[in-house]
């Protein structure tokens, strides 16, 4: 988020799209309710009518993988009716005019044809973001699990940038963040091609920086992400994978092809508090810890490095999974020698500028948000203030490109998939607590009420799903709340696994699965 | 920035500048003098139900009595909190409160942390003149997590306003009159069928022993319970939370008003998906598969193994035919730790994790 949570709640107006803060991320739900109460006008866009669509001033009932059309037909509205920032612009961007010969052709009336929203609604949320005194988007994976996810990124910045809405108190662009940690995760450097606090091994320093506090010598060979080693595991290209605290059996698209991945390594290994579906087809399952038995700290979608304690001892013969990768790393070499998880973050803070002035003592009470560049910073609150990090801020010519897999006449049903209230992701701990499966316990479809009836299914109805992957059964929701020609599933049942049936297409930069969109058909049984 | 302008006011003898548009509460509370409550909770909008927060205000030549937290307070105001007027009322009020209220204490499951047993103890009422065996009891509800005793509610409506001013859904309220006043669902349908979502948010700012965590009553009461900070494990929201733990177990789930970034509110995952921590599905002990089948292994064998096995597969393979999935549930300092031992330990850069998917 370039903002703060503490910053929701006195936004003057909040563009929602591709999130459900209720259900999804409660406690930032509550904060928008706030701003609601406070007379914030919310615009939502969204397939299914969530809560906030309910309250909205004006809601925008998107089809699933047209986004692109209705974020580029505001920015032509916002042009064609001098509603830009010019100051800003002509200050703090560079890109203007390829963008504004680009979307001059994008017109609300063609967006409309693609995204099924009238072209005076897509004409109002333009006015209206623009000319907020403080505009807020909010987005979450209904904008990033695309095959152009990052696209859509790119054209909801374009929108910011062109009315000056960043960088400002209760003003800016906000992807909130859906696991505990992810941020954190990736300020780590958990992934291939950099090391934490964005150091990127394409730059020599850095390599030449970690060799020498660590002593080695780095790995020169391009790292591949999680979608490319499914790949090569698939062609039997790949031997062994040591998974963490993950269960990719349940939260990558497309089962099969994931299992049949790990059935051809020659060797898995699988962490995890639980025996979670991929720990089946594991050769040596390592237990570890859950949050409320160790120590350490998480990041949350504010940027804001918080304290997790140690509440109780180890269940069993658990151990911490900072423990164990210590253990392992000992046994195979390296040495990796500390008291407790403090030292670990004095080195993380060591190594990495935008953490150098966080450490637990500075973070006993509350949290601290990078940027934090040394001991006397406060942290950052909100970012883009006066300044980019690459400068001037660049807006991206992005043409419109088609979901990987589309409905046809064979899977006509777009389905797209999310999260609920109540459960959580694969469903290994909520699906373990008693409150939360009183309240739901089982695997629903939601499918409009004129679907419905072309198709003969009642509300309560179990139905078959199926894709060209696979099917499931579940439970048919016939309302009024998804968009005709759409249906939602969650993504929670082991007994009803929505990745048998989502595409293993990713979006071309981050390598995100396009969740959000395939095509489906229902069947009764 | 909007400056907001400051006025002074006198409060118990001590003249203070306050920013125009306080409380007297509010006011109260920032120079240190504590005035009490029942029906205040800072996520509510004041509503003056319980009458415990009187204060005496000077006007003119005579003085009044007043609610101070709905009382803005104004220009070269004069305030007492602690006159006889205000302590005898007080005490008044406290017998009102406690006329419809049972003496159970000894079993209740708010002891020790009740706003109203502080308040009584306090003021030493230990009487009410007006007392009355108060009706209602524990509601049937077959829901896991919310216990509601309705004898022991004292109609400060917390409950109520945090469901439709905070959460803003709508799923208890007032029903009937007088005596036989009582909140709760509407035509007491159980909480699955309304529009309660189970946040638990009634539990966090009903003040007495009304509603509590039911899968936390008989297990101890506040000063059984050591009180550890951290934070949520579910989404990215980071709220800071309590877990309530005794012995070695995590009883229950609580936070505070002026946590950060969730000022005490906390969700149905993060109040009530605890349960998985102590679940008997827990993994126990590490596991290697022989002839097919996941079995029970020492920690030295297990990890003997892996070490061994992805020693054996880089020597033949080469490091990159190895790769690692670090975690968004993970620590920071774990991932820090996974992408260490996958570049210096394997000698790989294949590491990712699920902020992918």
């Amino acid at each position: 988020m370039t903002n703060s949570i503490a910053e929701i709640k006195d936004c003057k107006l909040i563009f929602l799209i591709g999130g459900n803060p209720t259900e999804a991320h409660p406690i930032v739900g509550l904060e928008m309710k706030k701003a609601l109460r406070k007379g914030c006008t919310f615009i939502v866009a969204d397939p299914r009518q969530i809560w906030f669509a309910q309250h909205a001033k004006l809601y925008l009932p998107v089809r699933p993988g047209s986004d692109n059309w209705l974020l580029n037909a505001m920015a032509h509205i916002i042009i064609a009716e001098g509603l830009e920032n010019k100051e800003f612009i002509k200050t703090r961007t560079e890109g203007f005019e390829e963008l504004k010969s680009f979307v001059k052709n994008i017109t609300p009336e063609k967006a409309e044809e693609f995204t099924g929203i009238p072209a005076e609604d897509i004409r109002q949320a333009a006015r209206l973001y623009a000319k907020s005194e403080k505009s807020a988007i909010f987005y979450t994976l209904g904008i990033t699990e695309h095959t152009c996810g990052t696209d859509n990124v790119r054209t909801i910045a374009n929108l910011a940038l062109l009315t000056g809405h960043i960088g400002k108190s209760s003003t800016g662009v906000n992807p909130i963040r859906g696991q505990n940690n992810v941020q954190g995760a990736t300020d780590m450097g958990a992934l291939p091609d950099r090391m934490h606090g964005y150091q990127y091994l394409s730059d020599p320093a850095v390599v030449e920086k970690f060799e020498k506090a660590w002593g080695i010598k780095l790995p020169r060979t391009q790292g591949i992400t999680s979608p490319t080693m499914f790949e090569r595991m698939n062609k039997n290209q790949f031997k062994a994978l040591y998974v963490i605290g993950e269960d990719p059996v349940m939260s990558e698209p497309n089962q099969n092809y994931t299992i049949n991945g790990l059935k051809n390594l020659e060797f898995l290994v699988v962490q995890d508090i639980f025996l979670s579906e991929t720990a089946k087809y594991a050769d040596v399952v390592l237990p570890a810890t859950s949050f409320a038995e160790k120590d350490g700290t998480f990041t949350n979608t504010e940027r804001r490095v918080q304290r997790v304690r140690k509440a109780v001892n180890p269940i069993g013969n658990t151990k911490p999974d900072w423990q164990i990768i210590c253990e392992l790393s000992n046994r195979m070499g390296y040495k990796m020698d500390y008291p407790s998880p403090k030292e670990v973050y004095d080195e993380i803070a060591s190594l990495a500028p935008v953490f150098a002035g966080i450490n637990y003592a500075r973070i006993e009470s509350n949290g601290i948000q990078w940027p934090c560049p040394d001991t006397k910073h406060p942290g950052t609150k909100f970012l883009h203030e006066g300044k980019f990090t690459r400068g001037l801020g660049k807006f991206f010519v992005l043409p419109y490109r088609a979901p990987a897999e589309s409905p046809d006449k064979q899977y006509p049903l777009l389905l797209t998939t999310g999260r609920t209230l109540y459960h959580y992701n694969a469903g290994t701990m909520t699906r373990r607590s008693a409150g939360i499966i009183h309240k739901t316990n089982d695997c629903f479809v939601e499918i409009h009420q004129s679907d419905a009836g072309e198709l003969g299914v009642f509300d309560g109805e179990m139905v078959k799903i199926a894709t060209r992957r696979g099917e499931i059964t579940a439970r048919a929701e016939v309302s009024e709340k998804v968009k005709k020609g759409v249906i939602w599933i969650p993504m929670h049942f082991v007994e009803a696994a929505v990745n048998k049936l989502t595409k293993d297409a990713y979006d071309n930069i981050t390598q995100t699965a396009e969740y959000k969109v395939c095509g489906a058909k229902i069947e009764k049984i | 920035m909007v400056m907001i302008p400051k006025i002074k006011v006198n409060i118990d003898g001590k003249t203070i500048e306050v920013d125009k548009g306080k409380t007297i509460l509010q006011a109260a509370n920032s120079t240190g003098i504590r005035i009490p409550t029942l029906c205040h909770d800072s996520r509510l909008e004041p509503f003056a139900a319980c009458r415990v927060c009187m204060v005496e205000v000077e006007r003119g030549t005579s003085t009044a009595l007043v609610t101070s937290c709905n009382t803005e307070i104004a220009d070269g105001m004069v305030i007492r909190t602690d006159s006889e007027k205000v302590l005898k009322t007080r005490k008044m009020v406290l017998e009102l409160i406690l006329s419809d209220h049972p003496r159970d204490c000894m079993t209740c499951e708010k002891c020790g942390s009740c706003e109203l047993q502080d308040l009584a103890y306090q003021y030493g009422v230990r009487e009410s003149q007006f007392f009355e065996e108060p009706d209602g009891g524990i509601i049937e509800d077959e829901n896991p997590v919310i216990q509601h005793d309705t004898s022991k509610c004292i109609l400060c409506g917390r409950c109520v306003r945090i469901c439709a001013e905070v959460q803003q859904d709508y799923a208890i309220d007032f029903k009937n009159r007088g005596f036989e006043t009582q909140t709760g669902t509407p035509f007491g349908k159980p909480r699955r069928d309304t529009t309660c979502v189970l946040c638990g948010q009634c539990v966090s700012t009903c003040p007495v022993g009304s509603l509590v965590e039911k899968q936390a009553v008989g297990m101890g009461r506040e000063w059984d319970f050591k009180q550890v900070k951290t934070t949520c494990a579910y989404c990215g929201v980071g709220c800071t939370m309590y877990l309530n733990v005794k012995g070695n177990r995590v009883v229950k789930v609580t936070s505070k008003a002026g946590s950060v970034p969730n000022d005490g509110n906390l969700c149905v995952k993060g109040r009530f998906g605890y349960d998985f921590i102590h679940h008997p599905d827990r993994l126990k002990h590490p596991l290697i598969k022989k002839n097919g089948k996941l079995e029970e292994a020492t920690w030295d064998e297990a990890l003997n193994l892996v070490a061994g096995k992805l020693g054996e597969i880089k020597a033949k393979h080469g490091p990159d035919n190895i790769g690692v999935f670090s975690s968004s549930r993970c620590t920071n300092e774990e991932n820090y730790l996974a992408m260490k031992f996958t570049r210096a330990a394997i000698g790989t850069n294949n590491v990712d994790q699920c902020a992918r998917t």
